[in-house]
């Protein structure tokens, strides 16, 4: 992983203005710019015909090329006619009689990903010519690949069905006995490969070795017994291995984790974010019937590229762990209504003195949620931290801040600074009798220098969380909370991206949003209304944190909007 | 090192020449057929007659008539020799010689008689000939720089780097009119132009040394013969383009020329003619080798430049262009052995001499391997523009044993075959091309009529798919796929239809693989197709469905690849 170059992330200052040329899409007439950033280097590279495609909207299918690696050309699929300005012999442009400058059209047909457009070019993508390449390289590509698609993982989101379908032909001509290769190739912890239905389209080689920097797979033998392996010897296992799998274009890398689990016809899609770490990588949630059953990344280039680490990938069966907090809890863990528990903590509070309250949120909770206890801590005075949660980072996604909102929790005034220093001042009051209520978002306090006895010596023990741990065991007071799989909310990352993410579960048993049930409790204890929406509370904490000044929830889009910090 | 002191080697070198030069081959192909022991056999024979002062037995590169090997020739410096001397004090050529016949050769010398077989240096295939890649060959001792020197070695360099600016030597180059002899036939004084202009504080000079065509040794011969002129056109080449190192790619099987230019290069670091500040210039230039793995498709530009940088060897999509970004990303010159052989002898002799010899659009002179059902194999240097007839019929001695010429192959699998009736054919670039065929890097395999036509267009193929990197997906199935058919066809289980499919593949892979070993390799396949089409139809069954229902016309094969297919008059590729 030493040379892995990093991804650009941030948004650099915008460079000179690029010179723009016109190029022709099946007559649509587009302007590009002449050169484009290359995707890893930033580098100026000239701009191709199939980005120009995409500029024109025009769909030209491809294997190999993918935008955010550099370029192969060897699946021949995007295989386009074009015709070139003409020049003549004074080098001036050849103009027809109408003044309209004279195409002088190719013989010989391009890949669209390696070509470079020039001023004046037209490219043509739906020519009888460029129909019959795509069948050959369709019939071609089909020859050695096993008809295996109904136990096929790739199945429904797999490139050369999809291609079959929309250019292919219903018949191969070639009858001849296919070329057998390894099966179930164990590439590493969590990758398996079936070299048969590899394509050799070479975009997992490529992303390892020019993303990541780990130079670990390749090609071996020639011809048609050409062969995808990793290194002799060694394992396919750094931590971004499962992102070959999403830009695998058939079913030839597949995750351990996810394979002969769903159809993926039957999964959900749910926009979402990655909790593991401060990085905030945009996934998708798979779900069906409530259950998760994968997370993928989501293209964000002002985050994660197209990419996200393999630590946070899987990073998401406790979502569904049987041992969730199911159930509402009061004193002496007695079952409780939502309505009276939150009624009980409300008087509580109320009759609190000011200042006898500490407050200890996490880092994990969303800005909302964390704004509205830093109101609860106002009206209360409480002292107020939340909880560091230090790693190693690497140089690619993983942030060495394990917390997704760190950066929220200081802007909402919930960590003190540094994060976490509050908290043997906590423990201290607490011990001295001076803090006598204490509410706990989502962390256990047992393991932060605050021990079961000590807590026994609290008058009011809140606790909400998601799953059981020591603190939970002794609340008072136990509200089950949500993963942010099952609600909604913002995240702010650590380079000042506020991004939402959408709910794709239900929660189960008695849990509800903490947002939700917070503003149940301001209302109740402060008496100030708020908005019971998660839109109106977005913008309602919009219009007080001057850090989320003049955001909307809206205007975050799926993308989100960076914040200066 | 200054010029006197190359002066200085060579009058020292012509000095020390004794009476008697015995010249015995000492390329790979005499080598196989013990010519070493012919030379050890000499030497001692030389010295049991006590002639050691009057007679040199000097080891030289190739001499042409391989098919004859060992060849022994015996030159003498002055005049009244016991024997008959050519015009340039060249003697009597000897042929297939053993270690046994030594002591009767070295006894010629003195007046005696000898009954070992007499070659005729004055045969078309040696007068016919006109050597300008190939004048040190057979001649110079390889393995000795002052032997090169003494040939007027290195003195281009000198003179390149005292007396002209790199604009003024790539315009030389231009109007000599040289293109590459790799086969595309590139005009080099263009190529050496783009990476002459190309910004970089960086570029290198590759020499491609990968010859992987069946039957062909060209550049072998000429590694093996006179390592140093490719040295010489190679830091030429440098200078012209601004490069400071260098790079041979040898194939691994080719290791007497990888040992003779290992020495070559040793030798010319020592005297300072590589190096830094060559001939008291600031200019510097050093040479390594790359020694290749065994695979043909590293022969492309590309994918050679992979296999220098230590990648698997697979060509990569152009543009960009090595000229403009090649190795490590650096502007690259690459050219062929022959082209350098060229460069050295162009500068010294002048363009106008150059573009003089051959025709209006293939200058020079060209190598080219002669190999298959001929009479004279071997290796012959000839003008541009010489009659293919001429070059197999009077120069080879045409089919042996009273055979009838039936087809030309050139161009190895990237090639065609030319068929006797089109044996007046001038070879150069332009004709051969249209004739789908290529001028290649200089393979030229001769068929007799007992060679089935299929056959060789599946020789090829199976070639080519054994060849095939696999990298792109046209190349990688189609190869596989055509060579099945035509072994369907040869099995004589083949209809219309499989004939009609093959054609549609030919065009197929053709125009969609990514490098030139896919896009020529089916070739061999249109071209015997062109020519032979009756030696295909012959072989098929008949078909009770006809042709397949979306022909257009009905006729089979018209159908094939119609929307592939070349326009007529546009050139094949962008070569």
């Amino acid at each position: 992983m030493s040379n892995a170059p990093s991804l650009p992330t941030e948004t650099k200052p915008a460079p000179a203005p690029v010179e723009k040329i016109k190029v022709r899409v099946d007559g649509k007439e587009v302007e590009v710019p002449k050169t484009t950033p290359d995707p890893l280097s930033g580098r100026p590279l000239p701009t191709t015909m199939i980005q120009a495609c995409n500029a024109a909207r025009v769909d030209v299918p491809h294997y190999c090329y993918h935008p955010k690696l550099p370029v192969a050309g060897n699946c021949r699929m995007c295989l386009v006619e074009f015709g070139t300005a003409a020049v003549g012999q004074d080098r001036k442009p050849v103009l027809n009689p109408d003044g309209t400058s004279k195409i002088s059209k190719s013989p010989r047909p391009a890949i669209a990903c390696a070509t470079p457009v020039s001023p004046g070019m037209e490219i043509y993508t739906n020519t009888p010519a460029v129909k019959q390449m795509r069948e050959g390289v369709l019939e071609f590509l089909l020859i050695n690949h096993p008809l295996d698609c109904p136990i096929c993982d790739q199945a429904g989101e797999c490139k050369l069905q999809e291609y079959s379908v929309e250019y292919g032909k219903s018949e191969s001509r070639f009858v001849e006995p296919k070329v057998h290769k390894p099966k179930h190739v164990d590439l590493g912890p969590r990758i398996v490969l079936d070299d048969e239905r590899c394509i050799l389209c070479t975009r997992c080689i490529r992303f390892t070795k020019d993303v990541v920097g780990d130079d670990a797979l390749g090609i071996v033998n020639r011809g048609s017994y050409n062969t995808l392996t990793a290194y002799p010897g060694k394992q396919f296992d750094n931590n971004y291995t499962l992102n070959t799998v999403d830009i695998c274009p058939v079913g030839a890398l597949t995750s351990k984790d996810f394979r002969f689990q769903m159809r993926v016809w039957f999964l959900k899609e749910t926009k979402s974010l990655c909790t593991s770490c401060a990085t905030g990588c945009n996934i998708i949630i798979g779900s069906r019937e409530e259950k998760v059953y994968r997370y993928e990344p989501r293209e964000n280039d002002a985050v994660n590229s197209s990419w996200m680490c393999d630590s946070g990938r899987l990073n998401y069966k406790w979502i569904g762990r049987a041992d969730r907090l199911a159930k509402l809890q009061g004193p002496g863990s007695s079952a409780i209504g939502w309505s009276a528990a939150l009624k009980e903590i409300s008087e509580k509070l109320k009759q609190a003195a000011k200042g006898s309250t500490a407050l200890i949120a996490s880092a994990r909770q969303t800005n909302e949620e964390l704004y509205l206890l830093g109101k609860l801590a106002v009206k209360l005075g409480a002292m107020t931290d939340s909880v560091p949660r230090p790693g190693e980072a690497d140089k690619l996604l993983l942030n060495a801040d394990r917390n997704p909102n760190s950066l929220g929790a200081r802007l909402t005034g919930i960590s003190a600074d540094p994060m976490g220093s509050n908290l043997p001042k906590i423990a201290e009051a607490i011990k001295s009798g001076r803090i006598k209520t204490l509410i706990v978002f989502g962390e256990d306090v047992t393991e932060l220098g605050m021990s079961p006895d000590l807590l026994g010596m609290l008058q009011t023990l809140i606790v909400s969380d998601i799953l059981p741990n020591a603190t939970t065991r002794l609340a008072h007071y136990l509200l089950p909370g949500c993963a942010h799989a099952e609600k909604r909310g913002t995240f702010t990352q650590t380079k000042g991206r506020v991004q939402r993410f959408m709910k794709a579960v239900e929660p189960p048993g008695d849990a509800r949003p903490e947002w939700e049930f917070l503003h149940e409790l301001i209302l109740n204890t402060t008496g100030q209304d708020g908005y019971a929406s998660i839109e109106g509370l977005f913008n309602q904490m919009a219009g007080e944190v001057p850090a989320f000044k003049d955001l909307s929830w809206a205007g975050l889009g799926d993308s989100g909007v960076s914040i200066p910090i | 090192m200054v010029i006197d002191d190359l002066t200085e080697i060579a009058d020292k070198e012509r000095a020390a020449r004794k009476r008697y030069t015995i010249r015995c081959c000492m390329a790979a192909g005499c080598m196989s057929s013990n010519s070493k022991g012919v030379k050890e056999a000499l030497e001692d024979a030389v010295n049991q007659a006590g002639l050691q002062q009057m007679v040199e037995v000097r080891g030289v590169g190739c001499m042409k008539l391989c098919c004859q090997g060992p060849l022994v020739q015996i030159d003498s410096a002055t005049a009244g020799a016991t024997f008959a001397l050519e015009s340039n004090e060249v003697g009597p050529l000897y042929q297939k010689v053993t270690p046994e016949d030594a002591n009767s050769l070295v006894s010629t010398l003195k007046g005696g008689q000898t009954p070992v077989q007499r070659g005729d240096p004055r045969h078309p295939f040696f007068s016919a000939q006109l050597s300008i890649v190939l004048a040190n060959s057979g001649f110079i001792d390889p393995e000795r720089i002052e032997s090169y020197i003494t040939a007027e070695g290195y003195q281009a360099l000198h003179d390149v780097l005292r007396e002209l600016t790199p604009k003024d030597l790539i315009e030389r180059i231009i109007k000599s009119g040289l293109r590459g002899r790799g086969g595309a036939g590139y005009p080099t004084g263009l190529k050496w132009a783009t990476v002459g202009k190309a910004a970089s504080q960086q570029k290198y000079v590759i020499c491609n040394a990968d010859e992987g065509d069946p039957g062909a040794f060209m550049d072998r011969s000429v590694l093996e013969s006179d390592p140093h002129s490719v040295l010489e056109g190679m830091a030429i080449a440098a200078y012209a383009v601004g490069a400071n190192q260098g790079f041979i790619y040898v194939r691994a099987e080719y290791p007497l020329a990888i040992a003779r230019l290992h020495a070559a290069i040793k030798q010319a670091k020592k005297y300072g003619l590589l190096g830094s500040g060559i001939f008291e210039s600031p200019f510097n230039f050093n040479i390594d080798l790359r020694i290749g793995a065994g695979a043909f498709v590293c022969g492309e530009e590309t994918a050679l430049m992979a296999s220098v940088e230590g990648k698997r060897g697979t060509p990569r999509p152009r543009p960009p262009f090595p000229a403009e970004s090649g190795l490590y990303n650096s502007p690259t010159l690459i050219n062929n052995v022959e082209t350098f052989a060229n460069v050295a002898p162009i500068v010294r002799k002048g363009a106008e001499w150059f573009a003089g010899i051959g025709t209006e659009k293939s200058k020079g002179t060209k190598v080219f391997a002669l190999a298959g059902k001929i009479t004279n194999t071997g290796l012959i240097e000839v003008p541009m523009g010489t009659a293919l007839r001429k070059i197999v019929e009077e120069m080879g001695g045409g089919a042996p044993d009273g055979g009838k010429i039936k087809a030309v192959q050139t161009g190895g699998p990237s090639g065609g075959c030319i068929p006797a009736e089109e044996l007046d054919t001038p070879v150069d670039y332009d004709s051969l091309t249209k004739l789908g065929s290529i001028m290649g890097s200089g393979g030229m395999i001769v068929m007799d009529e007992t060679t089935k036509m299929v056959d060789v267009a599946r020789f090829f193929m199976e070639f080519c798919m054994d060849e095939s990197c696999g990298k792109c997906v046209p190349c990688r199935a189609g190869t596989a796929q055509m060579h099945q058919l035509l072994n369907k066809i040869l099995a004589g289980n083949a209809t219309t239809r499989d004939l009609q499919k093959l054609e549609e593949l030919c065009y197929m892979v053709k125009n969609t693989s990514l490098c030139g070993l896919g896009q020529t390799a089916p070739n061999p396949v249109l071209s015997t197709l062109r020519f032979f089409r009756k030696e295909y139809t012959d072989l098929l069954m008949p078909d009770a469905f006809g042709p397949r229902p979306n022909a257009v016309n009905g006729t089979g094969h018209a159908a094939a690849g119609r929307n592939l297919a070349p326009t007529e008059g546009v050139p094949s590729s962008g070569k």
